[in-house]
């Protein structure tokens, strides 16, 4: 992969550009914020998959029979908040998002490289109220917050869970604008909108979808603390509220939230398969927009949620059919995808092992999507493992398996070096049939009726319940590797050169890792995204 | 964003004193019962004030075209939220045709779509 005559890293980069522990806190280099960035959200994606761990021990016999059930629904809540708004909506933008959106636009740095700093300091204050919640007892509400339990009902630490996911919620809505502005006004001479990557597209859509929908979910969370501290009377019957306003108000963003979550991971996958099948994406166009079509649609389909909770079949309706909807433009998406395959020189390597998994997770989680959006199919399955499987599906197969491929593709410029390509690949292999172990017999038990959230259940299910925590432990394997292998090649991998794909792109055009300015001078673009040459013995495409 | 444009004092001791008459008249009518207008002019007012600040006080009527969407589109994601809430609350009650069987009449709570709107 490096050629013989670099075997050094250049000296002039971000990572030799200071070395106390001032140059990491105090920085404005977005390319280190976004490793204070993937520390922080490592860290809690450690803390929940233990919570994870527990819950798959409990559930492997039918007596729950390891915590109480107590225990368990602390266990379940925990798993899911520290996951949900601590690890997957940050995972990808702020992370991977954070380093190379400057980098893929041309831009020195994003347009506010303080404000981008205080969002990681604003999600760092945000998680320690959360991870005090934990401390101080737990919280058992869901990590959906449902009132009237969350207000009026549990005793469990609502407060400091609550105020921690308000104020995490300012550094998505930050990061978002942040995003936004520098995608408007920082673009290098002759980048115009239409030879953006694909990428850069995927993280504008979710930008808007971060500022328009995190503020309605943060002010749903300090009414919650309000009516629990102060009894005002807006969710809890018995002081005059309204339980189903808070679903309403809650499922806004929440739902809105999966595309946080998914979205840039398909920006990551256009950017994969384009590079690994050597092709402009087929329909580019029709990519780019499918993102801003699924942001603006998926702002119309959350009563989907509330289909049992008491919703007038009306509304019911409405919510099922433009769910329906948002299909067209994720099927658009999977498509172009496999078409650029088509008579690609398609190489697998390990980034695109996970791109090939993500597509056909992916389809699995949004198709079984279908059957949930019709109403019919949803009042039998509603809290059964059958939702806990589709959501897993879209969440861990397709945002964490982006993730995954996004960071193995990036990790030359990110460090400099490469990883280990075959420990990688087995890696890859692992996650893939570990995740499918661990969700698919979720399906099945929840189409035979196994509720989620209990942790006792009768013991013709066990077969099944094992077969997923067996599967789990295979998980567990695939993510703790690249952690090591990562760790190791930082000191031990061989230096990558500033493009050891051989891809286009802007960020492949500086070294890695890149200076903390990111280019030596100004690029000029004359070229449309992922123009690479036909090849020689090729058709003409 | 406009640092090229300087609003007159003049303009921002309007607007504050209009404000003060606008909190003025609710305070008034809160004393007079309008029946079901009680919300609608307390709301009417609440976003007659909104709008002053966000035009004179936040600058908008002086910015950018683009800065105009930017604020009429967050706007319009309000309505969204409002109006498919309600379009819940307010469906709830309507007759759900051939699904009127016996055990739903004797909560006498089924509305035809008129009485509704009636309501
Ligand atoms: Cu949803």
């Amino acid at each position: 992969m490096s050629s013989s005559t670099e075997l050094k890293l250049p000296p002039n980069n971000y990572l030799h550009d200071g070395y106390g522990w001032k140059s990491w806190l105090l920085t404005r280099d977005h390319k280190r914020i976004a490793l204070l960035y993937l520390a922080a959200i490592t860290f809690f994606f450690i803390i929940g998959g233990a919570f994870a761990v527990g819950i798959r021990l409990d559930l492997a016999t039918p007596a729950g029979d390891m915590v109480t059930d107590d225990t368990y629904n602390k266990l379940f809540t925990m798993h899911g908040v520290m996951m949900v708004f601590f690890f997957l909506i940050p995972a990808v933008p702020a992370t991977l998002g954070n380093f190379l959106l400057p980098l893929m636009i041309g831009a020195k740095d994003l347009a506010f490289p303080k404000i981008n700093l205080a969002s990681w300091y604003i999600y760092m204050i945000g998680s320690l109220f959360t991870l005090y919640a934990i401390i101080a007892g737990g919280l058992d509400t869901g990590w959906t917050f449902y009132t009237p339990f969350s207000t009026a009902a549990s005793t469990s630490a609502v407060l400091p869970a609550g105020l921690g996911i308000f104020i995490n919620g300012f550094s998505s809505i930050l990061t978002g604008l942040n995003f936004i502005v520098t995608i408007h006004r920082m673009r290098a001479p002759g980048m115009t909108w239409f030879r953006l990557p694909l990428f850069i597209w995927a993280h504008y859509a979710t930008s808007i979808i971060m500022i328009l929908g995190t503020p309605v979910v943060a002010v749903t969370l300090v009414m919650v603390v309000a009516e629990r501290a102060f009894h005002f009377g807006i969710f809890d019957p018995a002081v005059g509220g309204d339980p189903v306003l808070f679903q309403h108000l809650f499922w806004f963003y929440s739902h809105p939230a999966v595309y946080i979550m998914v979205l840039p991971s398909m920006g990551i996958i256009s950017e994969l398969i384009a590079a690994f099948c050597r092709k402009q994406i087929f329909g580019y166009t029709f990519v780019a927009f499918s993102s801003l079509g699924i942001a603006v649609l998926g702002f119309l389909v959350w009563g989907h949620h509330m289909f049992v909770a008491g919703e007038s079949v009306y509304a019911a309706l409405v919510f099922s059919l433009i769910s329906f909807f948002v299909a067209i433009p994720s099927a658009v998406k999977v498509f172009n995808w496999t078409a650029t395959m088509y008579k690609g020189s398609v190489e697998w390597a390990t980034p695109m092992l996970y791109a090939i998994g993500f597509i056909g997770l992916f389809t699995i989680g949004g198709l079984t999507g279908l059957f949930l959006a019709s109403i019919g199919i949803d009042v039998h399955v509603t809290d059964t493992y059958f939702v806990v499987a589709h959501f897993h599906y879209v969440m861990v197969g397709g945002t964490i398996m982006a993730y995954l491929g996004g960071l193995h593709y990036w990790w030359p410029k990110i460090s400099g070096r490469m990883y280990p390509e075959r420990l990688a690949k087995i890696a890859a292999v692992i996650v893939f049939v570990g995740f499918n172990l661990t969700f698919f017999p979720q399906f099945i038990l929840g189409y035979l009726g196994m509720p989620r959230r209990y942790h006792a259940y009768p013991p013709e299910f066990q077969l099944l319940n094992v077969l997923s925590s067996a599967g789990a432990s295979i998980l567990a394997i695939g993510y703790l590797l690249p952690m090591f292998y990562f760790a190791w090649s930082l000191r031990y991998g061989p230096i990558a050169g500033s493009n050891p794909w051989g891809a286009v792109g802007l960020e492949w055009n500086t070294t890695s890792p890149p200076p903390t300015l990111n280019f030596e001078e100004t690029p000029v673009v004359t070229w449309d995204a992922y123009e690479y040459p036909t090849p020689v013995e090729g058709h003409v495409a | 964003m406009s640092a090229t444009h300087i609003v007159p004092k003049k303009i921002y001791f309007a607007v504050f004193a209009a404000l003060m008459v606008f909190t003025a008249i609710t305070v008034a009518v809160s004393f007079v019962d309008l029946g079901p207008l009680n919300t609608v002019v307390a709301l009417g007012i609440a976003i007659t004030k909104a709008t002053l600040v966000v035009l004179y006080f936040m600058h908008v009527k002086y910015s950018p075209r683009l800065t105009k969407l930017v604020v009429l589109s967050s706007l319009f994601w309000l309505v969204i939220l409002l109006v498919m809430t309600m379009g819940d609350y307010v469906t709830r009650d309507w007759r759900t045709y051939g699904m009127n069987q016996p055990h739903s009449a004797p909560y006498g709570i089924e509305r035809t779509i008129a009485e509704t709107v009636n309501l």
